[in-house]
């Protein structure tokens, strides 16, 4: 794939300078290759698989494991269980390779759409960064070339990878074939198991023994993933006594021709590592209406070994539909799942959100926090399990699960199943519905707090546990992106 | 002249509470205005910083010469006028603090000045807290949450002395306080008051009015103003209730 070869050249100084030469003439052109040409016809099939493998330039053992996935996929049924209607998703409809879409290239800033500008200035994004985002083409994507490079060499000099999940198959195919889909296995659910024969491609990370990673591994580093495509998959491999935190996506509004997107991403904490995982999500959710909009449907989940860590922290505002429930099976003793969400509706949007925590190991611990917000004519739903095996002696659980509502058109669910098979367990599950009152905002209007301003004290401070666990400058975008989020909200 | 109202008729849910009211506050004046539960009292109050639900069927409101009744909530309250709640209302997870920058902060953006620096605001704040006797623990708990009767009073004359608006509408902000914060609240609410602004105090006691002398003393009785006076009218009505005031105006008529 086109963004592979480059990720792949800008370590040599010659391909540096082709870069630069590209990055500042006619950017149009600047990557044409046979491959971006290269799109495949609508639909799914053996032989569509094998095409994107065959594309891919990817090993044997790869495409095999994709046709598995596929012909699992041909058995398996469309869940309906979610809280959540849609018009049926036609399967065939879907073009399931292409190159990645370069977004149209602008000359400056003035040619971005102001509505999209005064959101990049409301959540505080840098100009460079509005520039990166919008695709203006100037120097700054040399500059955040150099400063990936800088990053990977700090990195490696670790024993740390990262990288695309197509590099990673090509370069260390000894560790994608040990640990893809042992946490989540192409049979687990249709999703996963579509995801797993088309992937198109993702992220890839491994930590070695003993190894603290300095930095948060942010996919904003590597380069020219914007584009990851509909069908992503991320792998992160923390071995004993390892640690690192790595942040997905970010707050800008992020838009997309493809309206399903399937990901997957899996986690393995060996004995006595941590990760923790955030992601800000904000992908476009449609219009006012509910027109268009993205339909997200993810599988997440990590497996904790000895004494290890996960700890999910998730803002979502984006997508016209989220189907998402980041996991942690705790397999060794004395692990520690934590799963922290906030997840806003507004207008027309669907989100059925929520966690498993598995506990297989003993003295096995799990906290869920999970606040959701819903306003317009969304729906919200909290869908969480909590089970604890009949060999977890003294699992604990603490469960809190909040739903803040905005107007009186919109929905909040609470869908809490917990399954208890060792006496010792201790699971407690709390659950509190409230609304923003009108006489709240009359209040902040009385001290002359706008309405808007009002909402976003209230939201924000109702969100805060979950805030608190975002890494620093995360959690100041993540505010300002619920102000935005729920902006009209309230007449 | 900072409020004029005039003839004002005001209805809740197509019943008409307010029956045509007549009150002018100059600068540096503390009216009082005392009358029997269920008079129009918060009624009034409500209606002059525009909750939604009270609607005025007639009159007029001046604020500074300006038609108060055209503006919106906030910006009444960005044009200086404060209302200390009978009721103060709790918003969970949002604290003093953060509530408060806020309020300053979209106060000042009306005025065209730039948000407060960060350390001012916690000096001043402070400051403030010293005066009314408040710990400023306060400060990081969340707006009413929890609080007693008395600490969601004083929370709300704290407000007012951040805010410094320039007329102040306290309804009932005595009642629930006991003795001693009696005290202190209306040394906070004295402390406030320059010849610049005007208090509009609304009150069932006397006591209160012990601490903050009035120049002006007022009895609402069903939606009227049926009798105007000095402070000696408070004392007057506390020995013969309001039974006395509502057969004056019957004389009067
Ligand atoms: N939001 C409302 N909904 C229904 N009725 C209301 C509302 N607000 C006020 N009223 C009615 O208007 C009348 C005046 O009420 P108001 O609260 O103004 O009295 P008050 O003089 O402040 O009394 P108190 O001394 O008990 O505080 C009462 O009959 C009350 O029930
Ligand atoms: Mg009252």
């Amino acid at each position: 794939m086109q963004k592979d070869d480059y990720e792949g050249k800008f370590g040599s100084k010659d391909q540096q300078e082709t870069l630069k030469r590209i990055t500042k003439s006619d950017y149009k052109y600047g990557f044409t290759s046979d491959i971006e040409t290269d799109t495949i016809p609508k639909g799914l099939s053996e032989d569509v698989v094998r095409m994107i493998s065959a594309k891919k330039n990817e090993p044997e053992f790869m495409l095999e494991w994709r046709l598995r996935a596929y012909r699992h996929w041909l058995s398996m049924i469309e869940p309906t269980w979610p809280h959540v209607s849609y018009s049926a998703i036609d399967f065939q409809d879907i073009i399931y390779y292409a190159a990645p879409k370069k977004k149209a290239k602008l000359d400056s800033l003035d040619e971005v759409d102001p509505k999209l500008r005064a959101t990049f200035d409301k959540l505080g994004i840098s100009i460079e960064e509005q520039k990166r985002i919008s695709g203006v083409a100037v120097d700054a994507i040399m500059d955040s070339a150099s400063v990936a490079t800088t990053f990977k060499k700090d990195l490696s000099k670790l024993g740390i990878i990262f990288c695309s999940f197509s590099e990673a198959i090509r370069n260390h195919p000894e560790l994608i074939r040990k640990y893809m889909g042992t946490v989540v296995p192409y049979t687990d659910n249709f999703y996963a198991a579509l995801n797993s024969a088309v992937f198109s491609d993702g992220s890839f990370c491994y930590i070695p023994k003993g190894v603290r990673c300095p930095m948060e591994l942010s996919t904003y580093f590597r380069i020219n993933t914007a584009n990851t495509g509909q069908f992503e998959r991320t792998l992160i491999v923390a071995e004993e006594g390892a640690y690192v935190s790595y942040l997905e996506g970010c707050t800008a509004p992020m838009r997309d021709e493809n309206q399903l997107h399937a990901a997957v991403v899996e986690i393995v904490s060996h004995k006595d590592a941590e990760v923790k995982y955030s992601t800000v999500q904000n992908w476009y959710p449609g219009d006012e209406k509910g027109r268009g909009g993205i339909y997200n449907f993810v599988t997440k989940r990590g497996i904790c070994h000895k004494n290890a860590k996960i700890s999910w922290t998730q803002v979502e505002t984006g997508s016209a539909i989220t189907w998402k429930y980041p996991s942690v099976i705790l397999k060794g003793d004395r692990s520690i799942g934590e799963f922290y969400s906030v997840a806003v509706t507004n207008n027309y949007q669907q989100a059925d959100t929520g966690t498993k925590m598995i506990h297989l190991g003993e003295n096995t611990h799990s906290t869920i926090i999970s606040k959701g917000v819903s306003a317009g004519y969304s729906q919200n739903s909290y869908r969480g399990l909590v089970k604890v095996a009949k060999n977890a002696k003294n699992a604990r659980n603490f469960s809190q699960c909040d739903s803040l509502l905005i107007g009186d058109q919109c929905g909040a669910h609470t869908f809490p199943y917990i399954e208890v098979n060792n006496p010792t367990a201790k699971v407690e599950h709390e659950a509190t519905t409230s609304k923003v009152g009108e006489d709240q905002i009359f209040y902040c209007n009385q001290r002359g707090i706008s309405t808007e301003d009002a909402i976003s004290l209230i939201v924000n401070g109702y969100c805060k546990e979950v805030f608190r666990e975002l890494p620093m400058e995360f959690a100041v975008e993540a505010q300002n992106l619920l102000a935005v989020s729920l902006e009209g909200s309230v007449g | 002249m900072l409020l004029k109202i005039k003839e004002l008729r005001a209805s809740v849910k197509d019943t008409e509470i307010l029956k045509g009211i007549n009150l002018k506050v100059n600068r540096g004046e503390v009216h009082a205005i005392m009358g029997p539960n269920g008079s129009g009292k918060s009624t009034l109050a409500n209606l002059l910083s525009g909750r939604e639900g009270y609607e005025a069927t007639g009159g007029e409101v001046l604020f500074d010469g300006k038609n108060l009744l055209d503006m919106s909530t906030e910006e009444r309250a960005c044009q200086g006028l404060f209302l200390a709640f009978q009721y103060p209302v709790e918003i969970p997870g949002v604290s003093i603090a953060n509530f408060l920058k806020s309020a300053v902060n979209d106060i000042r953006a009306y005025h065209g000045l730039s948000k407060i620096d960060a350390m001012e605001f916690l000096t001043l704040a402070k400051d403030k807290m010293k005066m009314l006797d408040m710990d400023s623990k306060f400060l990081r708990r969340s707006v009413n949450d929890g609080f007693s009767g008395g600490e969601k009073k004083r929370n709300e004359v704290f407000q007012l002395s951040m805010l410094n608006p320039r007329l102040a509408v306290l309804d009932e902000t005595d009642s629930g306080l006991d003795i001693d914060a009696l005290k202190i609240v209306a040394n906070g609410v004295n402390r406030f008051h320059t010849k610049e602004n005007g208090v509009v105090l609304i009150t069932h006691y006397q006591r209160l009015l012990d601490y903050i002398a009035p120049d002006f003393v007022h009895v609402l009785v069903k939606g009227r103003i049926v009798e105007s006076g000095g402070k000696e009218l408070a004392l007057h009505l506390e020995k013969h209730g309001y039974d006395w005031a509502i057969k004056s105006k019957k004389r009067v008529n």
